[in-house]
This record gives structure tokens, sequence and C-alpha cells, in this order.
């Protein structure tokens, strides 16, 4: 990172390497299109406008992407599922409706590093041939949405966007749309219903992917915005040395949120899979609170499953296997999943063993079930069922047999919705019950169970008891 | 329905953002309504509908799925705090509790379709809102287009007073 000077106190890790995050909390930095352009900025648009649009998407191919939004999708190959007859028009998409609790990456992209983006989306669309995109931007980034509105008019001055970009004869137009709150956007089909202009109802699977059928019915690329960011690097780099970063098949770099019960959260911009779960709490979070233990770990957002701190998993290294702790995970997509979690959207959430894992539970549940979008029943029933179960559970009146009701609750919604919120929704409540059954338990009451839990049971209890009337 | 001009050359700007369908304008333009009139009246939702050559059901269906459009006025400034698990976990119930406190709202008829509640003067209103996405500074609150990073629950008046 040579001779770039970060701001007093937001200093990069030692630990860290900053390709994404390298102008995030700068001195001196700010986000006018004359301040990038000064350090090379759209330097690889340019590059990538004299390449043949097949060769951009080999490299990212050959660059082993993989989408960074929480699918971990490898992005050249996304690309590669437009229909190779094509005559539609095709669209790009960039997804910055950033809203999977314990995510917070983009928002330093959109409101520090706008350019960034929009280089990487202009080689995007020049890749998969598209001339019209759209920046799905939530609705709670109001000034990230302004930022960016300036920064696309900026690059329209200077002849980055609009008709025959530098010369190339390539014709692209960005807009900006502005979500309005839904959780459900995130998921991509959904995010284009609601570009429609209509309900955020995920469409049906197949096609499986928009790159097939989506906006409008045209083949449309998804892509996070970390993902995009990540295209202009490794036009920079080419796809070959952009791989030699990170690990095999999990290439590159990655920023993980750390949040929860350490004591230094924040966002750390790391080569995928370079780092353990261990070092990433001790090293570069300066581990826990004094006093406090590890008691579990969601890695990858709300809807990773959690992982118990004393929990041992048998993972393949080449081909012996061996035993490691939660500590030993090197957080790359294909460990995490090979422990049964998932490394998602890079959301790690840290809680120690002041935490009451019923109230955890608890408000993740609250969370999906505000935010299912109703449309398949077992999903829409199901996320309420859990979270009014475990709002009892919270308010004392929890009974035994409720922890085996929640987790057959969600084992029913697990596979059996349109989307993959069903499995976001489902997967926290099967974990925990799987891993602190006893502890959930122990928040409930066997006395309960002969209780009412409502009017009408009242009200059928008290006529049962009551002798009839000859 | 009185569009003043400014507004109605906002609503235009953003219809011809959508060059192949003008139903994607439908979030813009409530969004542009909402911004000026502070929330989504029923006669903006017929505006919005012959805007864009819809059915007012194909705007209404948007206004009432969305958590971001509301249909009922909010105070002079609005917050909207976190609740989700990091923030939760760094104080973001208790910040609630003091925020109401503080500006004198009472949460007790807040329910799912009706989630904002607004102090007796019309100044201040809240409600909760689900992860903003800063959860490594929480808690966290958005006031109007602003937003605030570790609003712990004691600089719930400090937070207030910025804006009176």
């Amino acid at each position: 990172m040579g001779d770039i000077k970060y701001l007093q106190g937001k200093q990069p890790h030692a630990r860290e390497k900053r390709l994404i995050f390298r102008n995030i909390d700068r001195e001196g930095w700010d986000t006018s299109i004359e301040r990038y352009v000064k350090e090379g900025g759209y330097d690889q648009a340019k590059k990538a406008l004299k390449m043949e649009p097949k060769a951009v998407t080999d490299e990212v191919k050959g660059s082993g992407l993989r989408g960074r939004g929480g699918a971990g999708f490898p992005t050249g190959v996304k690309w590669g599922f437009i229909p190779p007859k094509n005559t539609k028009p095709v669209y790009l998409i960039c997804n910055a409706d950033e809203s999977e609790p314990g995510t917070f990456k983009d928002r330093y992209i959109l409101h520090q590093d706008p350019h960034q983006l929009i280089e990487g989306m202009i080689i995007s669309s020049f890749a998969v041939g598209a001339h019209l995109a759209y920046i799905y931007v939530r609705e709670e980034f109001p000034e990230a949405a302004q930022i960016l509105e300036k920064a696309i008019a900026e690059a329209h001055e200077k002849g980055f966007l609009g008709k025959d970009i530098q010369g190339s004869g390539f014709d692209l137009e960005i807009y900006v749309h502005r979500g309005a709150g839904a959780y459900i956007c995130g998921e991509e089909t959904g995010l284009i219903e609601s570009l429609e202009g209509k309900r955020p109802y995920p469409r049906i699977k197949p096609p499986y992917f928009p790159a097939a059928l989506g906006l409008y019915m045209s083949p449309t690329i998804v892509n996070n915005v970390e993902t995009l960011c990540h295209v202009k690097h490794i036009i920079e780099m080419g796809g070959e040395e952009y791989a030699k970063l990170g690990t095999p098949r999990n290439t590159g770099t990655r920023i993980l949120c750390v949040s929860g019960d350490v004591q230094k959260p924040g966002y750390y911009e790391v080569e995928v899979g370079k780092l353990t779960f261990g070092e990433l709490l001790n090293d570069v979070c300066g581990g826990l609170l004094p006093g406090r233990k590890l008691k579990a770990v969601i890695p990858g957002g709300s809807s990773a499953k959690v992982l118990k701190a004393d929990e041992r998993f048998k993972i393949k290294k080449g081909d012996e296997e061996v035993e490691i702790g939660v500590e030993d995970i090197p957080m790359d997509f294909d460990t995490l999943m090979a422990c049964g979690s998932m490394a998602g959207s890079g959301g790690v959430i840290i809680m120690d063993d002041s935490r009451s894992m019923s109230w955890v539970l608890n408000n993740i549940n609250n969370f999906y079930a505000h935010e299912s979008c109703g449309q398949c029943t077992p999903c829409r029933e199901g996320s309420l069922w859990m979270k009014k179960i475990t709002d009892r559970i919270e308010a004392g009146g929890g009974m035994p047999s409720d922890v085996d009701t929640l987790a057959s609750v969600a084992k029913n919604i697990d596979g059996r919705t349109i989307c993959a919120f069903g499995e976001a929704s489902s997967w926290p409540t099967s974990s925990f019950v799987a891993k602190f059954r006893d502890e959930l338990i122990g928040a409930t009451d066997e006395a309960n169970a002969s209780k009412p839990s409502n009017k009408e049971q009242a009200a059928q209890q008290r006529y049962l008891a009551e002798e009839p009337v000859a | 329905m009185d569009i003043p001009a400014d507004l109605e050359t906002k609503i235009n700007e953003a219809i011809s953002h959508y060059p192949v369908s003008k139903r994607s304008a439908v979030l813009p333009v409530l969004h542009l309504l909402q911004h000026h009139f502070g929330f989504v009246s029923e006669e903006g939702v017929t505006y919005a509908a012959e805007k864009l050559g819809l059915e007012p059901i194909n705007v209404l269906e948007v206004v009432t799925f969305y958590p971001g459009f509301r249909q009922c006025a909010p105070g002079k400034y609005h917050i909207r705090a976190c609740r989700t698990l990091s923030c939760a976990m760094s104080g973001s119930y208790e910040l609630m509790d003091k925020l109401c406190s503080e500006a004198g709202i009472d949460r007790s008829t807040v329910t799912h379709h009706d989630p904002i509640a607004v102090s007796k003067d019309g100044k201040y209103s809240i409600e909760f809102a689900e992860c903003l996405a800063s959860c490594g500074f929480g808690p966290v609150c958005l006031v109007n287009d602003e937003f605030h990073e570790k609003v712990e629950p004691e600089k719930a008046k400090g937070l207030l007073n910025q804006y009176s």
C-alpha cells in the first residue's frame, strides 16, 4: 500500500490486502472524477474497450472470481449464461441493496469510491453487451444515491458514459434506481420485479438465471457492488495474476465485515482463505472483550448457519481428512461450506458468553418474519410462526416442546420455496436448535405446557372443564 | 392534486430513465411524491397511476408492500432506528426507549401495519428499521436522510437536539 496515507485511527491492519478498499478512509481522497482519474481511474475501462468483449469475459472466468453478494457463484460463468443466439437487448444491474444483517461493505464503496463501481460497470457492460445498466441502491442509502448520480453525471461529462465511449463505438447509460426498504429485493429476480415497478416477488425457477430471462424478459446480469469492482482489478492485473491472490478456487480479496462482541469491529479486506477465523478474531479484531469467552459466530451474514465455539469439523485437506476447530477455519467459500455454514456476504457476527441464544435467535426470527415477501406459504406462515414461538420463549411463556416445533417448522420451510429466502429464514432456527438445544430448552418451562397460550385456548379449556348443562 | 412545476419536472426526468417500460418508474415517482408531501396519499396513488398509464391498484400494491413508503404523515424529523442483531447487541432497543421518552413519543399503538409513532407536537416520529448496513458501528439510525453511527442510548438527547 506504500505511500497511501489513511485517516487517523482508520489505518488498515497489517494483514489486510486493500484492492477494493484502497481508497476508503484515505487522507485527501474525495468522490470527484478528477481525484479518481489522477491515479489512473478509468484507464482499465479504456483498456477493456479496446479488447474483444469475449476476451474480457475470459479474463474474468480465468480470475476465478466468485460473486460477493452471498451465493459465491463464479461471475464469469454467470456472464456466459446469456444465450449465444440472443437477439434481445442485454441489461446489467448492480445489486446495491446491501441488506443482509451483518454486512456493511458496499456502503463504503458507494459513499467513498463511486467511480470505481462505475468503471467496473462499464467494463462488465461491455463484456456482456449491455447498453443500459441500473444500480439498484437500497432506499436506506439516500446519500449514496445522490453521490452516485453526481458521479454518473461527471462520467458523462468526461465521455466515459453515453454514446461512443472514448471513441470505441460502445454506448452505455447507467441510472440509479432506489429501492424502498425490502430485504427481498436483494434476491436477483425479486430485484428485477422491483425494477419493473412491481412487488418484488421472486420469480419461479427455471430459468435459473436472469441471464436467460431477466429484466423485461431479456437477458440480464445481476452482480453485487463488490463483484463489479473486482472486475476492474481483474482487467488491471490480468485474470491469471488476479487468481494468484487468495487460495485456489477461492481467489482474490474480499471484505469481511465484523460486528458484535469484539474489541475492534469493522471492515477488513483480506485475501480469501488466507486468514483463519481465529486470526481474524484475535489478531485483526483485537480479540474478545476483557474476561469474555467466545460462544458462537455467524460467519456470513445472519442467514448463514451459526457455528458453536467448541465445535469440531472434519474437512479435506488435500487427500487426507483433518479435524479442526472453529478458530482454525480459513474464511473462504469452500471450507465454510464444508463446515456446514457459508461465507455468504462476508458479514461475521461474533457473540460471547454474555449472550442468550434464545434472545439472539428471536432477534433473527423477527427480521425474517418481517422481510418474508409472503409469496410462498411455507415461508410466509413459517417465518412468522418461528418468530411467535421465540417471542413466547423470550416472554417466559415457552414450553420445552416449542424447541422441537421450531426445528420442524424450519425443516418444512427449507427447500420448499421459490427463492433462497426459505433457506435464509430457516437455517438460523435449524442451526440454533441443533447446536444450542439445551440452552433453548432451559429458557422454557414445563409448567407452561398446561397453560393456555391464547384466548381461544383459554375459552376451550374453560368449556371442557365445565360440567355439561343437563 | 397540486403538483408544483419543479416536482413535475423531476417526475418526468425520472420516467425518462426507463425507456423500455414506464411502469418501472413506479418506485421513483412514489419516492418523489413522498419526499415532497411527506407520505403517499390516495391522490398520490391515483396521480402516479395516471402518469404511468397504470391502474391505481398497481401502484397501491407497491405502496403497501414496501416498508419505505408510508401512507400517513410522519413528524418533521423522522427517525429510523435499526433493531437487527448487531445493533440490538449494542443497545438499539434501549436507544429506542430513550429516544421515545426524550421526544415524548408513545409507541404503545404501534403495529406491523402502522409502525410509525409520532410525538404529540408532530416534531419527531420514530420507527424501527431492519438492518441499515453499518453493523460494526451500532446502534445506528437515520434521521430523515442523515445517517448516524454509534448512537449509544445516552446520546439520545444529543441526537434530538441536533434537530430542533
